[in-house]
């Protein structure tokens, strides 16, 4: 969709001017119902539409009541706090596997390889809905249903296979030559793992991580099934919330959650700027 | 390393602020105004009195019945005390999943002497079921609708009159309840409701009573829907418990009316897990015994409009805590209200429940 | 090992044979590759692998009926389910030794509820004779005792579901998962009205190619502008596309609902300019279309994505080509790019297509009754009816689905190559 030749017909001139606004109406599509959210949190009423105040801009007709809610009620700081305790230590566990195992899958001779990433990704494509049924009869019987480490243990093997696309997908551009020149001038395979791999890769680690984390801190079928009142998580009191006694102070939290979304899509672009730089795929 | 100042991080986070000595009991129950009242009625001044004993708060009725059978799956029952509706209990006692009680060693007596199985009576629905409250499933109404011109809804039958009440309706998405008053407004008497609802034209019958009405129906799952929806205009006549109806007009001062006909009483109460290891129980039987005597029972209906489920506590209903209104002329029970009401019939249910339910869900989907 | 061509053979340095030392060296790399591989594969065997399949072992597993009624089974053995009488005397004797035992261990109920899953009616046969057996005479005869407790204990059909169902394991949970049941005459459908499994799997597939098809059709226009676009450019609208792609599922399902609903925004602004009346405000949500609607706004990103990192591939020199040898716009981009970017499309709509069959949470905020898929009613299943052999078994069958939709994803991108952003 480069510029417009200048002997295009009008029709041509229509349809890309049309074809803009198409476009421009989807992206409105894609974005606006995030943004509408962020001014109807500072609704200074318990509406869930915009008031004549905020329409004309009155200041009375904003606050900040509902992030106050957010701040000063029990249930949801308990979530928060769950939500914190459940979500860094699930993306500790699935990129701290997740890693090594891209790495093992990334060696030139791997047996069975196809059938095993098939299982690493299952987790992935299986329906949240079946993977929580499965895991709440089966961690049921082991007794893990209902405690912190069956929730953080489920999100973790939910976000594995993030790591496992994001890091493979650097190992990919890796060239072998640069272990096999560490390994030669003496360094055993070790120091050449943290020295000469792990820099290079790191990115993609890093990328997976955040994949992991936001997993595990959006994830609310596998918690509703089993999670007990005190794994209760952040999109689980959404969830409920949306379901039952709808308050404002949702909106305010989904503000806040656009807000987080915000900073880690920022550090993911930075992050793969600075990959694509570091292994000289794109011009910088 | 991490991993561990984590963890630590995150227990002491979790604990801060309750004592190390005290005893946790685990208490189940629906959240919102209904556990807060029973907050204020009886594990306050139960805590007041045994300080040494720390109450936490689980909002998963609404799962029990499952939350229990897979911790009993698991071996390691982590609830002490569960609130639950009374066809819940007979289940979790069919299950086995829930304790069965003796109601006169285990509840207090009346304190004119009256034994506990008799005070409660017939609402002794299952061996495991301690009841606390009665309330009913009835409907709210609005009473600013312009279409109804000036006329009010009075009559159960009245749900299914869409000439004279335009608008939408709001309806639980479950079969219970809605196929009793469709029989009833289809002329079926009373004491002959179960008997027809057996039937597969019995069935037959009440669907095609809900079918004339189907189109102008919101369908709702939790009981705070229907408030929501008559508050936002969205239906203008609908089903729910009448304590959340009582909070929207009387806390929050919406234009709606309650509609007492055929009002659908159900019973809600307590029930102990099975399989609780002996200090627990004895913990929790000894705030069973307190938190259902005359006057606690009494007490709740202070915060919150279900009757209580003794007999002799009824007297001592006084006004609401925060409103300072008479409590008595907004019970379920009061004889004003219950002109005409319509108990549910547990055992038929639990009989039924299952293959009215697929059918209902087909009717629903087509 | 043994090489024939005795004097040809290669060595090492230590004078090892190189063909020896070479297949040592690989298999060395193979076990340090398994070794790195395998801890993570076991995790994930344990916590995800074993769920799945002890929830498809859920799914046939009987064993209650013969655990708790271990004589009667026995006995059951030698009656013919199509003979048109009850059972004699003997089935009742082993059925009031086995109900004493069951009452004592508090089992009996459980076995009732099981069974009503089944058949209407056992689970209060089952607690009504629990509370009489006590009061039998210890003498028989039984058979009349039983039907005097209750007279379901003399008909045919109470008998027929207990023979039915006496077996370790039953296919009755899948047939009920299929709208079919076991009857006298064999497998049967049931009754038209109370058909809902096979309707909901359809709607599900219904659903799920609507929003499909909705993804593509915005998509398309989006990846193209995205790839046809300087670098600069692109990256910055990329962000309006990764931006919801990054927003919690929960935030924008309520976006939806704050939009879509009666007094939302979106009603508000057309009653305000007068498109609709008040009273004419527009019914989006809680049915299909606030399901397709909000589903479509949360998948479309997993279209956009892979459809543009095909259309980067493609050299605009084809379009070109096309052009200058007498094509118009349209031919050129029908007959010359839009061939080129089908197997973006396949990526897309496969991707887009298994996440939305699957999906759970947003069906049941905005779906109402007619826009839920079978998921809902898994869920059901699982938490509020209780009948967790059913929902294992139309987990199972939707399992299958995917699947088999995840080996034709495989086919088309393969899975080394799935990207993310």
């Amino acid at each position: 969709m480069s510029a417009l030749p200048p002997y295009a017909s009008p029709l041509q001139i229509t349809w890309y001017y049309m074809f803009r606004v198409i476009c421009g109406l989807i992206f409105f599509f894609l974005i606006f119902p995030i943004l509408v959210i962020l001014p109807l949190s500072f609704n200074a009423e318990n509406f869930f539409t915009f008031t004549k105040e905020m329409l004309a801009l009155d200041p009375a007709g904003y606050s900040f009541k509902h992030y106050q809610d957010f701040f000063t009620n029990p249930d949801w700081q308990q979530a928060l706090t769950n939500s914190v305790l459940i979500a860094p230590v699930a993306t500790i566990l699935a990129t701290g596997f997740g890693t090594l195992a891209a790495i093992g899958l990334s060696q030139s001779h791997v047996p069975y390889k196809s059938a095993i990433m098939a299982v690493l990704i299952s987790p992935m494509i299986v329906p949240l809905i079946i993977s929580a049924a499965g895991m709440y009869f089966f961690y049921s019987r082991i007794g893990l249903q209902g405690t912190y480490w069956g929730v953080v243990l489920a999100h973790a093997a939910l976000g594995t296979p993030f790591v496992i696309i994001t890091v493979t997908a650097t190992l990919v551009g890796f060239d072998r030559s640069l272990v096999r020149a560490s390994a030669s001038l003496g360094a055993n395979p070790v120091t050449t793992f943290f020295k000469v791999q792990m820099p290079l890769i790191i990115p993609g680690v890093v990328s997976g991580a955040l994949f992991a984390f936001i997993t595990s801190f959006d994830e609310v079928v596998v918690v509703l099934f089993l999670g007990s009142a005190g794994q209760k998580t952040l999109p689980w009191q959404m969830f409920t919330g949306l379901r039952e006694q709808i308050s404002p102070t949702i909106l305010a939290v989904a503000s806040l959650m656009v807000a987080i979304s915000i900073c880690l899509l920022t550090v993911l672009e930075l992050l793969r700027r600075r990959s694509e730089r570091l292994r000289g795929l794109s011009p910088g | 390393m991490k991993l561990k100042t984590v963890i630590l991080a995150g227990t002491a986070l979790a604990f801060a602020g309750s004592t190390a000595m005290a005893k946790d009991m685990t208490i189940v129950s629906w959240g919102g105004a209904y556990q807060a009242s029973q907050k204020a009625a009886y594990a306050d001044p139960y805590v007041a009195e045994n300080p040494d004993i720390n109450v936490i708060w689980d909002e998963s009725s609404n799962e029990a019945v499952a939350k229990l059978r897979a911790m009993n799956e698991a071996g390691n029952i982590t609830w002490d005390l569960v609130d639950v509706v009374a066809s819940d209990a007979i289940r979790l006692c069919d299950e086995g999943l829930a304790l069965e009680i003796d109601p006169d060693t285990d509840l207090a007596d009346a304190p004119d002497g009256t034994k506990a199985s008799e005070d409660f009576g017939d609402l002794l629905v299952s061996e495991c079921f301690i009841p606390q409250i009665v309330y009913s499933t009835t409907f709210g109404y609005r009473s600013d609708v312009a279409e109804w011109n000036g006329k009010e809804p009075d009559d159960i039958c009245d749900v299914f009159d869409l000439e004279t009440f335009p608008g939408k309706r709001s309806l639980e998405k479950r079969p219970i309840n809605n196929m009793e008053w469709a029989l009833l407004c289809d002329g079926v008497p009373k004491e002959e409701v179960y008997n027809v609802l057996e039937t597969e034209e019995g069935q037959d019958r009440a669907f095609k009573k809900l079918d004339s009405i189907k189109d102008n129906v919101v369908w709702w799952s939790a009981g705070a829907e229907t408030p929501q929806l008559l508050a936002d205009k969205e239906v203008v006549i609908g089903s729910t418990y009448n304590g959340r109806l009582f909070s929207l007009i009387e806390e929050q001062d919406q234009p709606v009316k309650m509609l007492w006909d055929a009002q659908v009483f159900d019973l809600d109460g307590w029930i102990i897990p099975a399989g609780l290891p002996e200090d627990r129980l004895a913990m929790v039987k000894d705030f069973v015994k307190y938190a259902t005597d005359t006057q606690r029972l009494a007490d709740q209906a202070k915060y919150i409009s279900y009757g209580p489920a003794r007999k002799s506590s009824a007297p001592l209903v006084g006004k609401h805590a925060d409103l300072g209104i008479e409590m008595a002329p907004h019970m379920p029970t009061d004889p004003n209200n219950a002109k005409n009401t319509f108990l549910y019939n547990y055992e038929w249910w639990a009989d039924y429940r299952d293959d009215i339910d697929a059918k209902f869900q087909a009717w629903l989907a087509q | 090992m043994s090489d024939t061509h005795a004097g040809e053979v290669l060595t090492t340095q230590d004078g090892k044979p190189l063909k020896v030392a070479l297949a040592k060296a690989l298999r060395r790399e193979k076990l340090r590759a398994l070794a790195l591989i395998a801890p993570l594969l076991i995790f994930v065997l344990l916590t995800f692998v074993a769920p799945i399949v002890d929830m498809l072992f859920r799914s046939v597993e009987n064993g209650i009926v013969e655990e708790t009624l271990p004589k009667t089974v026995v006995a059951l053995q030698e009656w013919d389910p199509t003979s048109g009488t009850v059972p004699d005397e003997a089935v009742f004797v082993a059925l009031y030794d086995d109900m004493a035992v069951a009452v004592e261990e508090k089992t009996h109920t459980r076995l009732g509820s099981r069974l009503n899953y089944e058949a209407s009616g056992i689970s209060s046969l089952f607690r009504k004779t629990g509370r009489g057996i006590k009061r039998m005479d210890e003498a028989g005869p039984f058979k009349e005792q039983f039907i005097d407790l209750d007279k379901d204990w003399g008909t045919v059909e109470t008998w027929q579901v207990l023979k039915r169902f006496s077996p370790r394991y039953t296919p009755g949970y899948f047939l009920n998962a299929f709208d079919a049941q076991q009857t006298a005459n064999g497998i049967e459908l049931k009754p038209e009205d109370e058909r809902i499994y096979m309707y909901l799997f359809g709607r599900t597939l219904f659903l799920s190619v609507a929003i499909t098809v909705s993804c593509l059709l915005l998509g398309y226009p989006i990846a193209y502008l995205l790839s046809a676009l300087p670098l600069r450019s692109s990256n910055l609208l990329m962000i309006l596309v990764l931006l919801p792609f990054w927003t919690s599922l929960l935030v924008r399902t309520s976006a939806w609902k704050v939009l879509l609903q009666q007094q939302g925004v979106i009603n508000d602004f057309l009653v305000w300019t007068g498109i609709i009346s008040d009273a004419g405000r527009l019914v989006m949500i809680n049915n299909q279309t606030g399901t397709i609607i909000a589903m479509t706004h949360i998948l479309l990103p997993f279209m956009i994505l892979p459809l543009y990192s095909v259309m980067k591939t493609i050299s605009p020199s084809y379009v070109r080509a096309a052009k200058s040898l007498g094509a118009n716009d349209w031919t050129a981009f029908w007959r010359v790019y839009f061939p080129q970017t089908i197997p973006g499309i396949g990526a897309g709509a496969v991707l887009v297509f298994i996440l939305s069959i699957g999906y759970y949470i947003t069906p049941e905020l905005v779906g109402g009754t007619s826009g839920i898929f079978i998921s809902n009613r898994i869920a059901y299943h699982i938490s509020s009816s209780l009948n967790w052999g059913l929902g294992a078994a139309l987990g199972t069958l939707l399992l299958v689905a995917v699947l088999v939709l995840f080996v034709v994803y495989d086919k088309i991108v393969g899975i080394d190559n799935v990207k993310l952003g």
